[in-house]
């Protein structure tokens, strides 16, 4: 092919990527334009930190809402994190057999599950059996959206630790489970941590399962057993409302819910920007 | 084949000592047929192909440093380059030896023999006959060859003895035989000589073979 | 000079597949013995028999007899960890832990096997990397990263690091198979240094690094040790033909 005629081609295809590219933001820019402009008269002081005022006043916020994010991704996290990562650790680490093949399916699988199926799972595991919608219901049923993600990202993180890392450690007579916990884990430790925040991010802002789990709640949190207000439960809310004053508060809803997202993703960069690593 | 340079370069390395042997055992007959015959235009071609007995020296000693820094040889290729290169100097100095005799040729060609000569034709005999099978052990790498060889050393030296004492009558009886009794020595000598280098051609063999060093003398 | 490493009808499997056939040979105290032999002769498999390091492959299998100092490593009341602390490994591709420090992977086996007191480990530190001929080159810059070092250097840092936790036998895996000539030529001298103290097993595919370096020769072919002995006698007139033709290079 000419020299020539290869340049020309060559332009017009980076051109035409290009455009996809923009084509792509375009949602994602226009999505953060009109939640900023719409959410930003209503987000204030009195936002964070106040409850909703009855049906029919303007003021008041969705402090509490946020309590309840924090509270019940909180709980998932105590939960999924650990048993996600460990898994992942054993998956990797261990399980060079039919077991180990068969759990690292299966959380492929389940990083599938649709968010109200979770939802569902919360409901029937925590709700019927307690007998109340309640924090821990939302909790359970977040984590079971985050366990197979941070399980297969713990376990891609460790198979990218060079086999003879692993074997320099053997070889100095450091036993295997401290080569896993002190050596593997250390160098695969900023995808891990990446893996966890993305993980994070995406539950913080899960609606579906919340629905019937957490339920929700109009003033403070009172008690992990019983229902609590969420974010996106609470902007669900709002907007299915005719109250003018409430789709405001919605869109700030909408973009106090972006901004934690982004602060968590930035905090992802800054991990992967380690001083040393893999 | 593998590494097929290399081992055409040990080959050519064999075939030039092969070369050499036998061009410096033509030296050795030749110089003593020269000397029997008074015969001085056969004695300047031995002196002559001296030339030739040296160039192929330097082309042997050339070729084993070239095959030494390039080749890395170990174990069987290594003593072989090694017993070639000390062949050379045998063999080089084999022809010195032959040289020498067909000079002492030239010198007393005019002059009427003092006697006739049986045992120093006998002694270039069999150094011509030792030479031949040092070679043949040589390229069949016979170390049982080379030791039997080199025991031939001993005839050598005994007929050496006898022309000595001969030669040692011969100028007490005649004081005019002196010089032409002194020359004669002189000859024997070297040949003597010649049959002790091709000991040591035969201690290389024995070595290239089985690595061990051993004295023939 | 007594053996420190005696090995007795070693055979060893990947799977079903057998790689070494009953391989007897003893491996001389405080001096280097080099196995040598063609790719997939078993010389690798070998030395990680000698320190347990076969079986932590998945179906690795290895049975026979490994006597270090009279005692079979392979005894059932033997923990294969302490064996790997005793008998230390350099491998192929210099693999300093990338999380650490110069100083922290010197130190590595020594402070994941409990010893925590800065002193201690810095005194360790700075031994180990004379030891291994370093401590000049990066003295002042022990808390850089370990892979901030050159290839050699590397290599080096991983010898110390095997040094700290104080070995009696070092094995080594074609060291210098990664490494330009200078850095080949540290390394070798270092090996004949360190074998006034340590006994140590070099693994080769460089003849004539095995003939610079080794005081004894072992030469493996298709998982069988054909022939062992001086190096001075393996080069320069080896027993077996196959041993001669391989040296000579003659394979093929």
């Amino acid at each position: 092919m000419k020299w020539n005629k290869r340049k020309s081609i060559d332009r017009i295809m980076s051109f035409l990527t290009a455009s996809c590219v923009v084509i792509a933001i375009i949602p994602l820019l226009s999505i953060l334009y009109i939640v900023t402009i719409n959410g930003i008269s209503a987000l204030n002081l009195d936002f964070l930190t106040q409850l909703p005022r009855p049906v029919g006043e303007t003021g008041g916020g969705l402090g509490n809402a946020i309590q309840g994010t924090f509270i019940v991704v909180g709980i998932a996290c105590l939960i999924g994190l650990p048993v996600g990562i460990l898994a992942g650790i054993y998956i990797s680490e261990y399980g060079e057999n039919r077991f180990g093949r068969f759990v690292s399916f299966v959380a492929d699988v389940l990083t599938g599950t649709p968010s109200i199926v979770a939802g569902i799972f919360g409901y029937t595991l925590i709700v019927l059996y307690f007998g109340s919608f309640s924090a821990i219901a939302g909790g359970v049923a977040l984590s079971v959206l985050m366990i197979p993600v941070v399980t297969r990202t713990t376990e891609e993180s460790l198979r990218l630790v060079p086999g003879s890392i692993k074997e320099a450690s053997l070889a100095l007579g450091i036993p295997k489970w401290k080569t896993t916990l002190y050596i593997v884990l250390s160098t695969a430790r900023s995808g891990i941590i990446t893996g966890a925040l993305l993980s994070i991010a995406r539950i913080s802002g899960e609606t579906a399962p919340l629905l019937f789990t957490s339920f929700g709640n109009m003033f403070w949190a009172n008690g992990l057993d019983q229902p609590i207000s969420t974010m996106p439960v609470q902007i669900y809310t709002y907007a299915i409302t005719p109250f003018p004053d409430w789709h405001a508060k919605a869109w700030a809803g909408a973009l106090v819910l972006i901004i934690l997202i982004l602060i968590l993703n930035i905090g992802v960069r800054f991990v992967t920007k380690r001083k040393y690593g893999v | 084949m593998v590494r097929e340079v290399y081992h055409k370069d040990l080959h050519r390395l064999k075939e030039e000592i092969l070369n050499m042997g036998s061009l410096v055992s033509k030296a050795i007959g030749d110089s003593v047929m020269s000397l029997k015959n008074r015969d001085v235009e056969m004695a300047q071609k031995v002196i002559d192909m001296d030339k030739d007995i040296d160039a192929l020296d330097h082309s042997i000693e050339e070729n084993c440093m070239r095959l030494l820094a390039l080749q890395q040889p170990m174990a069987r290729d290594l003593r072989l380059i090694i017993s070639a290169l000390k062949m050379s100097i045998d063999l080089e100095r084999m022809g010195d030896l032959a040289l020498e005799i067909a000079v002492i040729t030239k010198m007393t060609a005019s002059v009427p023999p003092i006697k006739p000569l049986i045992d120093i034709p006998r002694m270039a005999e069999i150094c011509q006959d030792m030479i031949k099978n040092t070679m043949i052990a040589f390229e069949n790498k016979d170390a049982e060859l080379a030791r039997q060889v080199a025991r031939r050393d001993d005839e050598i030296d005994m007929l050496f003895d006898q022309v000595r004492r001969e030669l040692i009558s011969y100028m007490i009886d005649d004081p005019k035989k002196l010089t032409g009794a002194q020359h004669l020595t002189f000859v024997a000598r070297y040949l003597e000589r010649i049959g002790d280098h091709i000991t040591n051609l035969c201690e290389s063999v024995v070595f290239m073979v089985t690595g061990e060093r051993v004295e023939l003398n | 000079m007594e053996n420190k490493i005696t090995v007795e009808n070693l055979d060893a499997w990947f799977g079903a597949k057998q790689v070494l056939h009953e391989i007897s040979l003893g491996i001389e105290k405080n001096g280097i013995t080099a196995i040598i032999g063609p790719s997939g002769c078993g010389k690798s498999t070998f030395i990680r028999c000698i320190n347990r390091m076969h079986e932590v492959v998945p179906g690795a299998k290895a049975i026979g007899k490994v006597l270090v100092d009279d005692r079979d490593i392979y005894d059932r009341d033997i923990d294969p960890v302490d064996i790997r602390r005793r008998i230390g490994m350099v491998f192929q591709k210099p693999n300093p832990f990338p999380t650490m420090s110069i100083r922290d992977n010197v130190v590595a086996g020594l402070k994941l096997g409990g010893i925590k007191e800065k002193k201690t480990l810095d005194t360790v530190a700075e031994d180990s990397l004379k030891k291994a001929a370093l401590w000049d080159e990066v003295k002042n810059d022990l808390n850089k990263s370990g892979a901030s070092l050159s290839g050699g250097q590397q290599q080096r840092l991983c010898i110390a690091r095997a040094l700290a936790v104080e070995p009696e036998v070092i094995l080594f895996d074609e060291p210098c198979s990664a490494l330009d000539p200078i850095s080949t030529s540290k390394i070798e001298d270092l090996m004949l240094e360190l074998k006034e103290k340590y006994t140590l097993v070099i693994v080769t595919h460089n003849m004539q690094q095995a003939a610079r370096v080794s005081d004894r020769t072992a030469f493996f072919l298709y998982g069988k040790l054909i022939e062992s002995g001086e190096t001075n006698q393996i080069f320069k007139k080896p027993k077996e033909k196959s041993t001669e033709d391989y040296i000579i290079g003659r394979f093929g």
